[in-house]
């Protein structure tokens, strides 16, 4: 397929820093390949930025290959862009017309504060991550063989499933609550499928929800957006499942 | 939310049950059958309880929606220039609060219209007739006659006959009351006539008894119907979404969940909205 070239219409989210005013503003920027990606777009802007001895715009990214969960955007009003399944890096510009113009926003929520421009702190996520997202398994020494302890077929691959989450926050950003449940969701499902997880299920679930409290996200009203932005497709089923251990936990007290 | 919504699920089917008598009892006798219903309803020891257990999901359904809204929307301080929430949630979905707060409005009209005037505005609200039995000695023949008379209950707690009864002279009618409240005792406090109340107020001119014609009726229609809109919509979202808070979320019955919800969003409020149609229709 023979690439194509268009010219676009942009509006980005400049912030300077972490306390300053941001603002939107509009840039121009001609001779976009279709090709290329989303990212490589945004290169090719601060490319012309940078030309003009203007300061470049920061965005987050690293693999650029969907796998990574670094970059982030809010494209157009939705996560990650206009396509479902999909992380930022792996958008492309065939995606758009010519003459478009396209909102680029970083992710809007309190427990996500701006560092710069299109990047913000998702160490909230990390933090939760340490409240309980790990076993405590002796991993030196004579370690035993994972695959020596026999997990069915069907659980084995739902904790997969969970465990595909790369962490990128798609999921708080297109919440209209700021809701981290479906982060929190696959991180407390990846563990209590599996008979590594039991042990420390009741702790976990209670530790990590208080934590995922504490940063400030909201709560969960259901509306499903997450499930539908998050690159890798994971299932509400994580929040209900996750709503259940705490339930349990909860009652058992 | 949702263990308090849920039972205000099954508290909408009880009202409904009882609303839907108002269709199909019709004249006197469905009258007198509809506010027997509602007397039961007012004085059954269990129903009482389970009123206040419903008093009390209703207020904790409002504080907690109003805590959980402020706590969502303190969540993202700064929101989009561009947002595109169509793409991945229902309308319904997003705006519970809302809906909810269109449904308290509605309640606390509802309660004004209905209960209130039903509980409180005792005076205000003509007795359903009652026709009952007592036995007459006739001085006479020193014979112990069997005799009915239409009466109703007054704020005093008198029965007095209906009008049309006749009356031949004012001794009659005194022992006729002191009969009739011998037999109060067994017939209780006498029914509230919740009944022509309602249909009254849906605009019913048929009702005598003292209840002015509704010029409001057409209006109160038309909030009632657009409530019931309302209501769809938050059932809508709310019935599947209970459960899902509730951990209960399964690929296999998670599908009938959400199906049974909206048939629920449907049909409920559907028929809720349908009965005071009727009722206006036939006015």
């Amino acid at each position: 397929m023979a690439s194509k070239f268009i010219n676009i219409n942009l509006k980005i989210w400049r912030q300077k820093n972490a306390n300053a005013k941001g603002s939107l503003e509009s840039y121009k920027l001609d001779k976009v390949s279709t090709d290329s990606s989303f990212l490589e777009m945004l290169d090719q802007l601060n490319d012309q930025l940078i030309n003009e001895q203007k300061e470049s715009i920061a965005f987050d990214h690293d693999c650029r290959e969907g796998i990574c969960g670094m970059c982030s955007l809010y494209i157009n009003g939705r996560a990650h862009g206009p396509e479902t399944g999909t992380t930022t890096c792996q958008l492309h510009m065939r995606k758009f017309n010519d003459g478009d113009t396209i909102y680029v926003e970083p992710w809007r929520s309190r427990a996500f504060p701006i560092i710069k421009d299109l990047v913000v702190d998702r160490s909230a996520f990390d933090r939760i991550q340490q409240a309980g997202g790990f076993v405590s398994v002796n991993t030196s020494g004579r370690t035993m063989d994972a695959n020596a302890i026999p997990i069915p077929k069907a659980d084995a691959d739902k904790a997969f499933e969970a465990a595909a989450c790369i962490g990128c926050g798609a999921c708080v950003a297109t919440c209209k609550n700021g809701s981290a449940m479906l982060f929190v969701g696959a991180k407390v499902s990846q563990y209590a499928l599996l008979p590594q997880g039991k042990v420390e299920a009741k702790e976990r679930v209670v530790n990590m929800v208080r934590q995922m409290d504490e940063e400030g996200f909201g709560n969960c009203t259901n509306t499903g957006a997450c499930e539908i932005e998050c690159p890798k497709g994971i299932s509400l089923e994580n929040i209900a499942r996750m709503n259940r251990e705490f339930l349990f936990a909860a009652a058992k007290g | 939310m949702a263990l308090t919504g849920l039972f205000l699920c099954t508290f909408l089917v009880g009202h409904l049950a009882g609303n839907l008598q108002l269709v199909f009892s019709t004249g006197e006798e469905g009258k007198r059958a509809f506010n027997e219903y509602a007397y039961f309803m007012a004085h059954n020891p269990a129903i009482k309880l389970l009123s206040y257990v419903t008093y009390i999901s209703i207020l904790f359904h409002i504080v907690d929606g109003f805590m959980l809204t402020i706590q969502n929307k303190k969540a993202r301080p700064v929101g989009y220039a561009y947002n595109k929430p169509s793409a991945n949630s229902s309308m319904a979905s997003r705006n519970m609060a809302v809906l909810g707060t269109l449904i308290l409005v509605f309640l606390a009209t509802h309660m004004a219209n209905f209960w209130w005037k039903a509980k409180v505005s005792e005076d205000k609200f003509p007795l359903h007739v009652k026709e009952i039995s007592f036995q007459q000695n006739n001085e006479m023949t020193g014979q112990v006659q069997k005799q009915t008379m239409k009466l109703y209950l007054t704020t005093a707690g008198n029965y007095v006959p209906v009008d049309g009864f006749i009356v031949k002279n004012k001794t009659e009618l005194y022992e006729a009351q002191l009969n009739a409240q011998k037999v109060e005792l067994k017939m209780g406090e006498g029914y509230k006539d919740l009944h022509s109340l309602v249909f009254a107020f849906f605009g019913h001119d048929k009702t005598k008894q003292g209840f002015p014609i509704n010029d409001m009726a057409l209006a109160g229609l038309i909030f009632y119907v657009i409530s019931m809109l309302v209501l769809g919509f938050h059932l809508w979202h709310g019935f599947s979404s209970a459960f899902q808070t509730l951990g209960v979320n399964h690929p296999a019955y998670t599908p009938w969940i959400k199906k049974i919800g909206y048939g629920f969003a449907i049909l409920v409020p559907g028929l809720f909205a349908l009965i005071p149609i009727v009722i206006f229709i036939t006015k």
